[in-house]
């Protein structure tokens, strides 16, 4: 049981708002003494994984162009882009990019959307700007809101999407895992049932953008009156 | 053969610059504390295979201790004002798409054309990491497309990517220490203390019972864990192989997959998922540092009812 303190200063640490970085290594000193090791033995395990993980990092690469680009206006441009477009309003607009992203998801090509290459710089404006469209401008809070269900969207949309193709990560697991089970299956048998999910995931999303959409626009409204 | 080295060369080269950049920003008052953290950062990727296990140990430690205490600040690269943006956006038109779109057709079209090619016998992407050294390959191609399509300065990479860098800070780094966290958890066997609580404590007589504590489960022990995939072998090897499958005879293929997507909704609701939850809110400079997760909250809890209710029709038949 004494195992789990680790677990314990995790949620704590994380729930006092304590710098993660530094909760998480405390976390595994503290999980390592509880089970018995070594602080220095400790810390080298956590060195040795952290630079066995260093590929979860090296998509870092992308921020020099995106960075270029909204230096040039890109941000300000997909604003525009959206502005032309007077009636699509930002539910439609993020549901449309849900879809996009689970059918690309799908098929493997999990990498060619993203946080930092296409949220930050396209879809978040967009969505503000859409958001904004024949209304006055979004307080700080619904702004704040807006961008965070964009985020939020592309999360839902890849997590349900990429467990259809069958040489993502976590189909290749199960069917390891079932092998030593002694359950032989094929990675296809596994991606068919990703697929009733992905569908309820799309409705169950998309339902709860068009009634924030909805809330957002009758309180703007009330601002009004 | 291409291998990921090649790739850590390249981010090892660009941190160390966002380092020597950071350290000459007058404007950043803790420019040293910059300079240090992507420095640190820049000496894993080029070094983190000499340093010994101990090393890299100490490094992450390094890490820490600058975020813990408050050193990171943000550089401030000169950079074009929003008046001039919107400008620039007029001028250039749909043309600022195309750095952006480059990405994805750079990395389609390396993953369909490279990743086949053999040279010598042996291919030339190494199989494994072809998506990520496509990745890399297309970051170069795009930034070239766009400093020569939007004539931008030939440092504004670098100092674009640190500005970027800066606004998401020690977040960066957050998913590879998790990562390593997992790591140590797995040492320690706080997975399998976990599964046995579960087994030994819960109901799992109906069909119904079982069904639900393998899927909440599977959520929640995905937001303790972070990671569904550290999640599945330990309720999967407790409760979804020996109840539902050989008790109550459900189809392996659909409870296992349902189950890890049942996993996949506990990722959505936790802080521990930090490159898909914490990440974004710094990247989109939001306020409150848990945005996205409360988000995402009301979709995970409906879809995770509804993962129960297709499991149960759909694993059963």
């Amino acid at each position: 049981m004494l195992t789990l303190l680790g677990v314990a200063v995790v949620v704590v640490g994380f729930a006092a708002r304590f710098n993660p970085l530094l909760v998480v290594v405390v976390a595994a000193l503290v999980t390592g003494w509880a089970a018995g090791l070594p602080p220095l033995q400790v810390l080298a395990a956590l060195g040795k994984a952290f630079n066995e993980n260093r590929f979860v990092s090296a998509a870092l690469l992308v921020l020099p162009v995106i960075g270029v680009a909204e230096r040039a206006g890109l941000q300000e441009r997909a604003r525009m882009l959206i502005g032309r477009f007077r009636r699509l309003s930002f539910a439609p607009l993020l549901i449309g990019y849900m879809a996009f992203r689970q059918m690309t998801a799908a098929i493997g090509l999990t990498s060619i959307a993203g946080q930092a290459q296409s949220i930050r710089p396209m879809i978040a404006p967009m969505a503000e700007a859409a958001a904004e469209s024949g209304s006055r401008p979004l307080s700080a809070e619904r702004r704040e809101k807006v961008r965070a269900l964009a985020a939020a969207t592309d999360n839902v949309a890849l997590f349900f999407g990429e467990d259809i193709f069958i040489a993502v990560g976590s189909i290749l697991l199960m069917v390891g895992f079932l092998a030593q089970e002694g359950l032989n299956l094929d990675p296809l048998q596994l991606s068919v049932w990703a697929i009733p999910t992905a569908v309820a995931a799309w409705l169950i999303h998309s339902a709860r953008l068009m009634l924030i959409e909805r809330r957002l626009r009758s309180e703007a409204g009330e601002d009004r009156a | 053969m291409i291998k990921l080295g090649v790739v850590y060369v390249l981010a090892g080269l660009v941190f160390a610059a966002f380092a020597l950049l950071s350290a000459t920003d007058a404007r950043n008052p803790r420019r040293l504390g910059n300079a240090a953290f992507w420095g640190l950062v820049a000496l894993s990727f080029l070094a983190g295979d000499r340093l010994g296990d101990l090393g890299n140990g100490l490094l992450v430690l390094g890490l820490a201790l600058i975020a813990g205490f408050g050193l990171l600040g943000r550089g401030e690269p000169a950079t074009t004002t929003p008046e001039e943006r919107v400008m620039l956006a007029r001028r250039f038109g749909e043309k600022l798409f195309a750095p952006a779109l480059t990405l994805p057709v750079v990395l389609v079209l390396s993953l369909l054309i490279l990743k086949p090619l053999h040279v010598g016998g042996e291919p030339l992407l190494d199989p494994k990491q072809a998506t990520l050294i496509s990745l890399a390959l297309a970051a170069v191609v795009a930034v070239a497309v766009a400093l020569i399509l939007l004539k931008q300065p030939l440092i504004s990479p670098l100092q674009e990517g640190r500005r970027l860098m800066d606004v998401v800070g020690w977040a960066a780094l957050l998913p590879q220490v998790l990562a390593a966290l997992g790591a140590v958890f797995a040492l320690a066997g706080v997975g399998n203390v976990i599964g046995d609580l579960v087994t030994t404590w819960l109901p799992m007589d109906t069909r119904a019972a079982a069904v639900a504590v393998y899927c909440l489960g599977m959520a929640g022990f995905t937001m303790i864990m972070g990671n569904a995939f550290a999640a599945f072998p330990v309720l999967t090897a407790g409760v979804g192989a020996p109840i539902l499958i050989r008790r109550f005879g459900g189809d392996p293929a659909a409870v296992c997959a349902i189950g890890m997507l049942s996993g996949f909704c506990g990722t959505l609701m936790t802080p521990l998922a930090a490159n898909f939850n914490l990440v974004p809110p710094a990247l989109l400079e939001l306020k409150d540092r848990y945005a996205v997760i409360k988000a995402q909250i009301p979709t995970a809890l409906a879809l995770l009812m509804a993962n129960m209710v297709l499991m149960y029709v759909l694993a059963f038949r």
